[in-house]
């Protein structure tokens, strides 16, 4: 069995079963709402408009941006349940996945519902009455029996799109079968990718059928049927909740991870570091940038490593560049007043923006720096990741050097390098310690005027884990130990097409390559 | 046993009048049949008395006490109703259908068995019905458990929403008079919308007419026959008689030809 495919079954248990977890809940709780709001709007089309457009409304939002939305919403909501009630509870992972795949399952159920029972035979519902039935003996005896095929149709579309919709859960840090597919895109892991496509699929067509088998029982009053459907559903759900998960989730430490190589590398030397001293450890990989100095300020990641200028500018909202000496004390200050986070110290590398180029096509125009790239802008495309474009740095880049593309194109770090190769864009904005500069043949273009700032590496505690005097042990012995070329060729052994290493062989060999204590 | 007095009832806020000012009596055990042009009121008027309907102006009584004193589903229970399109639950089995009534009114599961198998014997359906469903029986079927059904919880009256009108002659024929047998034995009070009128004259002891919400005239049918001053009632009253005439001359041919 392959490499990649052994590392995948591995993980198996733990993500299907939190997928199962979430998915189940999810259902369970849309129709928990549904239902009764189906009650309420039968019979009133006053209110069953405004609440089937508010369902299709929702729907409308993409759900990556749905899940994202939560998070800020909850964390506030934790904060204030927290100061009036001294509760806190945990905004990242289950509980916005949670309400945002809520809100999706409840339009396919709502909106037939509503149609099968609008649509009842007159004649039916007059019977009903005339036989001397009360409202909810109707409604139990008539209405629902009748409408059940509808609903259950629309209880299958519902679990498809939550099963299917479930995967994004990853990036607000809820483990899921799309931990494959993130994962897999970042460190362009297609086997990953695959898997996690067809594990996800699997899971819907399983649950549709095992739905399909109630509705068919329910349908032609084969009562067995409809209870083997739901015992094979309810086992499912009952086995996930049964696997055991990696690391206890409230005692260890939570190691978090942006989505790049490099965070998956690090993350996963942090966790043998601390897993060394005893300490169970849960990763939350693939998180968004913002999403995980957040998290750390709010005690649900442990430890992280970001870069100065990012949480200069962009979670502490400065403009100004002060110099790298400057910046990191001034961070260092700044991150305890404010937040109670502790910047443990630098990595001893930078992951900086650089304006890069094919090494040949430079050389053949002349161009060396971004000055000399300001002449031929016009006529090129630059590609960046999903947030440079968004970023200070990008405009002052734009600004001090005059830039002018002639098109901004915007990729996955990994398909942004493809990008580069196959000439769909001329110039990217890549990481300096990425391993695939070497393994592409880029050049990097000088900055003369300074204008991009120090991006370095520095490893970032949450206030709670700032308490523990042995996490900060285990992690002190990485401060300056990381130079740049190791940690570039920890990222190639991982990004590179050939011979893949996962990240926690490239952090194994890195430990081993910077003479780790 | 059953009076309407002034009932009327507007679906368009009074442009325009289903039932105006109807007062009927209908006395304990007659079987009354009522008859009329399509969109005259029938279907209307038979509401009022179980509260499908709730009239404008007017009281319905029975035995002496307003309809609206007691609740809509009490009422309902107490009075069987036997619908125009059937109106069987098509995912409840025949003796589900039949047993409903009693069941609602919280009878032991015992005698709604019970119940429901004497009526599907009295209504002469065979027994192993009671397991099909509705879709597995022809129209005239159904509609012997749609009476069965009306049946079920003992109810004084019935009214009946032309019980018989999708069905063919021969079935019709055998049900109306299937009627006529249960109301006499059952001692009921029947009242029986219907736009043929001749099982009117057949199986009514007593015949309201009915046109534009207004009952035009009210009589035995011998009464109705013998003549009326309304032209529309004595038009409508001439056709069974002249139905049965040119019947009869047709079989005095034939004879006189042998
Ligand atoms: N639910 C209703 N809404 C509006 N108009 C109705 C309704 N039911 C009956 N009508 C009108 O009332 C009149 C009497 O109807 P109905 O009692 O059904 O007549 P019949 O049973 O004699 O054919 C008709 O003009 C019909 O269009
Ligand atoms: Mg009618």
């Amino acid at each position: 069995m392959s490499d990649p495919l052994r590392s995948a079954l591995a993980v198996l248990p733990e993500y299907l079963s939190q997928h199962v977890l979430l998915s189940a809940a999810a259902l369970a709780l849309g129709v928990a709402l549904s239902v009764p709001l189906l009650i309420a709007a039968r019979h009133s089309a006053r209110l069953r408009w405004p609440v089937l457009a508010a369902a299709s409304l929702i729907q409308t939002v993409p759900s990556i941006a749905l899940l994202a939305l939560f998070y800020p919403l909850l964390l506030g909501l934790s904060r204030l349940t927290g100061r009036l009630f001294g509760v806190r509870f945990q905004a990242l992972g289950f509980l916005p996945s949670l309400l945002a795949l809520t809100l999706y399952s409840i339009l396919p159920i709502l909106r037939n519902g509503v149609t099968a029972v609008v649509s009842l035979d007159p004649a039916i519902v007059q019977a009903a009455h005339g036989v001397g039935m009360t409202s909810r003996q109707r409604l139990w005896r008539v209405e629902l029996p009748l409408a059940a095929p509808m609903l259950m149709a629309g209880l299958r579309t519902s679990a498809v799109w939550v099963i299917g919709t479930a995967t994004l859960a990853t990036s607000v840090g809820q483990t899921t079968l799309g931990n494959y597919i993130f994962t897999g895109l970042q460190l362009a892991n297609w086997v990953w990718v695959l898997f996690g496509c067809g594990a996800a699929v699997a899971l819907a067509l399983v649950t549709d059928q095992l739905l399909a088998l109630i509705a068919f029982g329910l349908a032609h009053r084969r009562p067995r049927l409809a209870w083997l459907g739901l015992c094979l559903l309810v086992a499912g759900v009952a086995a996930a909740a049964a696997v055991p998960l990696t690391g206890s989730r409230r005692a260890g430490f939570v190691v978090g991870a942006k989505n790049f190589t490099e965070q998956y590398i690090l993350a996963a030397l942090i966790s043998s570091r601390l897993r060394a001293e005893g300490y169970p450890v849960t990763e939350r990989t693939g998180l968004g940038s913002r999403l995980a100095f957040q998290a750390l300020a709010a005690n649900e990641l442990s430890v992280y490593v970001d870069y100065t200028g990012t949480v200069w500018h962009d979670d502490l909202h400065h403009s100004s560049d002060p110099p790298r000496a400057k910046l990191l004390s001034e961070l260092r200050t700044e991150l305890r007043r404010r937040y109670g986070i502790v910047l443990l110290g630098p990595l001893g590398y930078e992951n900086a923006y650089v304006l890069a180029m094919r090494r040949r096509r430079a050389a053949a125009l002349g161009i060396r720096t971004v000055a000399d790239l300001a002449r031929f802008a016009p006529r090129f495309a630059l590609g960046g990741d999903l947030e440079f474009f968004a970023r200070p740095v990008w405009h002052d880049l734009k600004r001090r050097y005059g830039l002018h593309f002639r098109a901004l194109r915007q990729y996955e770090p990994a398909f942004m390098y493809h990008a580069l190769m196959s000439g769909a864009v001329n110039v990217i904005a890549a990481f300096s310690s990425d391993g695939r500069i070497a393994e592409d043949h880029l050049v990097l273009l000088k900055d003369p005027l300074h204008v991009i700032p120090p991006y370095d590496a520095v490893i970032l505690l949450s206030p709670r884990a700032a308490r523990n005097p042995a996490l900060r042990r285990a992690l002190e012995p990485l401060i300056n130990h990381i130079p740049i070329g190791l940690m570039r060729h920890a990222n190639f052994l991982v990004d590179r097409r050939n011979d893949k290493r996962t990240p926690r062989q490239a952090a194994r060999w890195l430990a081993h390559a910077a003479h780790l204590r | 046993m059953i009076a309407l007095r002034g009932v009327c009832k507007t679906f368009d806020g009074g442009a325009s009048y289903a039932v105006r000012d109807v007062s009927l009596e209908v006395p304990a055990r007659t079987f009354v049949a009522i008859v009329g042009d399509s969109g005259s009121g029938k279907t209307t008027l038979l509401k009022t008395i179980n509260r499908l309907i709730e009239p404008e102006a007017g009281e319905v009584y029975i035995n002496g006490e307003p309809v609206r004193s007691v609740a809509p589903h009490e009422l309902r229970r107490r009075i069987g109703y036997v619908f125009q399109g059937v109106g069987l639950f098509p995912h409840l089995s025949i003796a589900q259908n039949i047993g409903i009534t009693p069941r609602l009114a919280g009878w032991p599961e015992e005698a709604i068995r019970a119940r429901v198998e004497e009526l599907i014997d009295l209504v002469r359906l065979p027994r192993t019905f009671l397991t099909r469903r509705p879709a597995e029986l022809s129209g005239g079927q159904r509609q012997r458990v749609g009476i069965a059904r009306a049946l079920a919880a003992r109810p004084a009256i019935v009214l009946m929403d032309e019980p018989f009108g999708a069905l063919d002659p021969v079935t019709r024929d055998g049900l109306g008079t299937e009627c006529r047998r249960l109301h006499e034995s059952m001692r009921l009070t029947t009242v029986m919308v219907t736009h043929d009128i001749l099982e009117a004259v057949l199986l009514a002891d007593r015949i309201c007419v009915m046109r534009r919400g207004r009952v035009v005239a009210d009589g035995e049918p011998h009464e109705l026959l013998a003549g009326h001053p309304d032209p529309a009632v004595r038009t409508l009253m001439d056709m069974p008689r002249r139905q049965a005439e040119r019947v009869r001359a047709l079989l005095e041919e034939r004879a006189a030809r042998e």
